[in-house]
């Protein structure tokens, strides 16, 4: 027999069924599918039926000529993004923050924040042509002070710096105003006790306002740390090209082109699961110091 | 309150205002100068003398794309995508947080079902084996592969669970007592009471499904079926020869692979430059719901 009180909670469990099978096929069975790293894997063949290689398909990956640069450049650029993307939204916040104007100020928040929804095939469009050595704005601009054309996405020197600035570009104002949303829950009370100790503007901000966005600001970057391995495949994918492979290609893009463009299924699967693994750790430590520090849970 | 009277503390005023107003500029001069761009003639464009403002306006750039086949399909292709993936994202949504939003003692599988979502979050199967199994289960080509495998929003479903549990418990035991049950409590008492998320969820999924170009190029085979970014993703940045239109382009007198693109662009961006004002506004509820963390 059921019990009522099974009955009763009947609904709840009808509510979660489809979003729990649809949950099981496509992303319970793909967990499984990794398996298909230790394979020979056949489309035709399956998961289960496809030759067992034990780890050869690790030992290619360990092999391939450009294996450490695609992580040097992987790590590499998420941490610049890290590092700048900490600072940036910070010092414009503070700024913002010193704004008396409420209109203005929140025009300039509207404008800064608009680039973060367009996806990066629209911002990639547009930095193909803004940035173009021949006849972007941006070389023209520069060439006013008599610098030479850059070629920005077509030099590999130059490439992982065009993608931290314009990752910056489309995502500083979204993290500026979770900053600024910070700052407006300062008790305005301490500012109060500040200036009547004396404390002018600049050492409200040293010692009222910085303090009083520091556990954010620490919450946002340890959970960025956990993403280490996640350099932008989007942004990476929409502004890279073969001359810039050497600085500019990521684990994600080596991924995609081995997979889906050579069609080495096992090979793909395996440098996938080497990424997983080691980002499924560092965000488990990002997590725990995220609710030690700053006693953040997401669950 | 803060003191605004020495000369110094002016000084940085005058400093502040300048230096933001330059830099909310420069994000936007990417933005008005490939908007110029569009709007003006195919040689004015190659000799580089578009800078913020149209030089021999013209709109022949958006006719060409409004009468292109491509363009216009993949733009269908897109406007189905999302009003499907709206639909079955927020109803999924909504029936997955309403449950996980009850304590234990109410639904007592509900930390088993909580954890079987969350673990979708901390690890994945990846890139190929994601793609078999769309291949496996018959998606490919169809419009539902862009829409089914991410059918649930893990993400959202935390933030709408948080808000659901925000929620007086007194409302809902008052309507158990009337005698409604759970479908009617959902439906009645606790949707009403939530617009204001459910408003703010639904504009970022409606952004997510709009922008969204990496699903159409893998799981689509024939380019006819393209949702609009991944089109243009592959005349724009892939400078795919065989999609372009420079054929067509090399005998019009106004209009450049420049010019064209430019007007792509944009075009690609109305839909979203429509709701930004209403995703400005809600952008900070979303916050606020974000941060109360059950």
């Amino acid at each position: 027999m059921i019990s009522a009180k099974k009955l009763r909670q009947l609904p709840l469990h009808i509510m979660v069924i489809p979003g729990v099978i649809i949950t099981l096929i496509y992303h319970y069975i793909p967990m499984l599918g990794i398996i298909m790293a230790f394979q020979k894997f056949v489309p035709a063949r399956g998961f289960f039926k496809s030759k067992w290689v034990g780890l050869d398909n690790f030992q290619y990956m360990l092999n391939l000529p450009n294996i450490r640069s695609v992580i040097f450049n992987t790590v590499f650029i998420s941490l610049m993004k890290i590092i700048v993307g900490l600072i940036v939204p910070v010092v414009f916040a503070l700024l913002l923050n010193e704004m008396r104007r409420e209109r203005y100020k929140r025009t300039l928040q509207t404008i800064i924040y608009f680039p973060y929804f367009l996806s990066w095939v629209i911002l990639g469009g547009i930095l193909i042509d803004v940035l173009s050595p021949s006849s972007g704005i941006v070389n023209q601009l520069l060439g006013l002070f008599g610098i030479d054309p850059i070629f920005f996405l077509g030099d590999a020197k130059w490439f992982p710096y065009t993608l931290v600035l314009t990752n910056t570009w489309k995502s500083f104002g979204y993290d500026t105003i979770v900053y600024l949303a910070a700052l407006t829950s300062i008790d305005m009370a301490l500012y109060e006790a500040a200036y009547v100790d004396g404390a002018g503007r600049w050492k409200q901000t040293l010692h009222v306002t910085i303090p009083g966005i520091l556990p954010i600001v620490t919450l946002m970057t340890v959970l960025a740390l956990g993403n280490i391995l996640n350099a932008g495949f989007d942004q990476v994918f929409n502004l890279y090209s073969p001359q810039v492979y050497s600085t500019g290609d990521i684990l994600d893009t080596l991924v995609y082109r081995i997979g889906l463009v050579d069609a080495q299924y096992s090979v793909a699967t395996a440098v996938g699961l080497f990424k997983s693994v080691i980002s499924f750790v560092l965000i488990l430590i990002s997590n725990k110091l995220a609710n030690k520090y700053a006693g953040y849970r997401i669950f | 309150m803060k003191n605004y009277s020495t000369l110094g503390s002016r000084a940085f005023s005058i400093f502040n205002y300048v230096f933001l107003s330059l830099v909310a500029f420069g994000c936007l001069l990417p933005l008005i100068n490939v908007l110029a761009i569009s709007f003006s003639s195919k040689s004015a464009a190659a000799a580089g003398y578009v800078k913020l403002w149209p030089v021999d306006f013209t709109l022949d750039s958006y006719v060409f794309a409004l009468k292109k086949q491509e363009f216009l399909a993949a733009f269908l292709v897109s406007l189905k995508r999302v009003g499907l993936g709206y639909i079955v994202n927020m109803v999924l949504t909504i029936f997955i947080a309403y449950p996980l939003a009850k304590e234990k003692s109410e639904f007592s599988a509900r930390n088993i079902y909580a954890w079987f979502f969350i673990v979708t979050m901390l690890f994945s199967g990846g890139l190929i084996p994601t793609y078999m199994v769309v291949r496996y289960t018959g998606l490919m080509d169809s419009i539902w592969a862009l829409i089914i495998p991410n059918a649930v929003p893990v993400f959202n479903v935390i933030l709408l669970m948080n808000f659901f549990r925000g929620l007086p418990k007194e409302i809902e035991e008052a309507a158990f007592i009337d005698g409604c049950d759970y479908w009617r409590t959902l439906f009645k008492i606790v949707l009403p009471l939530s617009l204001p998320s459910i408003a703010t969820l639904s504009l970022f999924v409606l952004v997510g499904h709009w922008n969204g170009w990496f699903d159409g190029l893998i799981y689509m085979n024939s380019t006819s079926k393209w949702p609009l970014q991944s089109y243009l993703r592959s005349i724009i940045i892939n400078a795919d020869t065989m999609m372009s239109a420079s054929d067509e382009i090399a005998t019009m007198r106004n209009v450049s692979n420049r010019t064209f693109n430019a007007a792509q662009v944009f075009l690609a961006a109305v839909p979203v430059l429509a709701v930004y004002p209403f995703l400005q506004k809600y952008f900070m509820k979303g916050l606020v719901m974000g941060s109360v963390k059950g």
